[in-house]
């Protein structure tokens, strides 16, 4: 018990890295997703190619390689960069990769949900005159939001439990920290005789970060998923 | 608002045949006719909800535009009420009727929600503002999605079966709102099974058969007297009881 109580600030340090992680990207992949949905569904084929070609390609590419990807191929090979600070700059490009990755995921709940938005309410809309993007976001997509917080949630926990892929390109914190699953390993690397307590002890911490959510969305969903 | 020449298919289903029909403004014409004849694909083309193969469809002289801001605009002019109400589902009830002025006629908030009090009011549900559509019956809910179409100014209505998902005593305050708006010089195209409400209310009939136009006549020269075998043949279907 004492190697978790030396390193309890340590651990807590490594999760807040990994909520920041899905926080930043989770807000990214909620905003492409919908956009890569709205492409998805659009009138205008190319855009529909797009929406499909990036889902597809994506969506079946194992996290990993999207995260080194981000720091080898985007970073290394084609010079793009988040900061000067390697910390940082290993941060944000750990959330690209993370936002783009999920994003995919995003748009197939959304495009279900889309789906589910009884066709009467697009010929209403389109009725009075509204245009594609009108329609999508005052009628289409409120209604296609609350149908699918649920699955949302899901994808948002899934997302929060993939943040520790991150360690695959160093993700830490500005004193050098790793991220829960990375510290997690050094630990265990130093302190062999107590590998179960620690596995314990950080799965436990991914226990407490998902389950609110799960509940929460579940909530949120009997509530505002009733208003038909 | 004319319709020349107009033929639309589903795959091998010739569902519109040349179809020609003109509507004054002012003019009602009640368009009847067996399931499957083509009558509410019609209506429905009139605005391009469904869009035709061949043929033209003309507004005020302008031909329909085919897609993007143009064809907005038109469907801003055209009133559209639909069987199953299609009231925004997540919106109250004023909601519905505002969100039309407001986003698409660029209507001041206050303005558009004074209009919209007003109209709710005429179609008898004023009381009901606040509500969202599903604590609403069937009867309300379409005189609000009548509400909503008028408070756009269209210059047509088109109301696609608007009483066949109601209940019998439903039907009446909804026929008396589309009465109201016969009488106030409205142009409308209804397609429906109401036949009390064609002879009333409709300056002609129209009757359609397999994708055609086979009739149309004032209601009074059409019940009493129909010319072609396939109306004779409705009419004694759905008036002898």
């Amino acid at each position: 018990m004492d190697v978790i109580i030396e390193a309890f600030p340590d651990i807590l340090q490594a999760f807040w890295l990994n909520i920041r992680l899905a926080l930043y990207s989770g807000v990214l992949a909620l905003v492409l997703g919908t956009l890569l949905a709205a492409f998805r569904v659009s009138p205008v084929p190319l855009l529909r190619l797009i929406g499909t070609v990036w889902v597809n390609t994506i969506r079946n590419t194992p996290l990993t390689l999207v995260i080194t990807f981000m720091l080898f191929g985007l970073s290394y090979q084609l010079g793009v960069t988040f900061s000067d600070t390697i910390s940082e700059n290993v941060f944000w490009l750990a959330v690209v990769g993370l936002g783009v990755y999920t994003a995919a995921f995003v748009c197939e709940v959304l495009r279900a949900g889309i789906n589910t938005v009884d066709v009467g309410q697009s010929e209403a809309a389109r009725s009075l005159g509204f245009t594609f993007t009108q329609n999508l976001r005052l009628v289409i997509l409120p209604q296609a939001f609350r149908a699918v917080i649920a699955p949302l949630g899901s994808t948002f926990i899934a997302l929060i439990k993939n943040t520790t892929i991150a360690v695959v390109i160093g993700v830490t914190t500005a004193e050098g920290i790793n991220e829960s699953s990375g510290l997690m390993r050094t630990l265990i690397e130093f302190n062999g005789d107590q590998t179960i307590l620690i596995f314990a002890v950080f799965a436990l911490g991914f226990v407490i970060i998902t389950l609110p959510i799960g509940l929460l969305t579940s909530w949120a969903a009997k509530r505002l998923g009733g208003v038909r | 608002m004319e319709l020349r020449g107009v033929q639309k298919w589903y795959g091998d289903l010739h569902v519109l045949q040349d179809i020609d029909l003109s509507v004054a403004q002012g003019e009602v014409v009640v368009v009847i006719g067996p399931s499957g004849s083509g009558k509410s694909t019609l209506c429905r083309t009139i605005n391009r909800l469904e869009p035709v193969d061949e043929g033209t469809i003309l507004i005020d002289g302008a031909p329909l535009p085919q897609e993007g801001k143009a064809l907005a605009r038109h469907r801003a002019d055209v009133g559209m009420v639909f069987q199953s109400f299609n009231l925004f589902a997540h919106k109250t009830i004023l909601d519905n009727v505002t969100l039309g002025p407001i986003k698409v006629r660029k209507m001041a908030k206050a303005d558009a929600e004074k209009r919209a009090h007003e109209l709710l009011d005429r179609v008898g549900v004023g009381h009901q503002a606040a509500k969202y559509p599903a604590q609403l019956s069937g009867g309300q809910q379409q005189r609000v999605a009548i509400a909503r179409s008028l408070a756009m100014d269209p210059k047509v209505m088109l109301f696609d079966e608007p009483t066949s998902a109601l209940d019998p005593e439903m039907i009446k305050e909804v026929l008396d709102v589309m009465v109201d708006l016969a009488e106030r010089g409205m142009t409308m195209i209804v397609v429906t099974h109401e036949m009390g409400f064609a002879r009333t209310a409709a300056n002609r009939v129209v009757f359609m058969a397999d994708g055609r136009i086979v009739e149309s006549a004032d209601p009074e020269s059409f019940f009493t007297n129909p010319q072609s075998d396939r109306a004779r043949d409705f009419l004694g279907k759905i008036l002898k009881h």
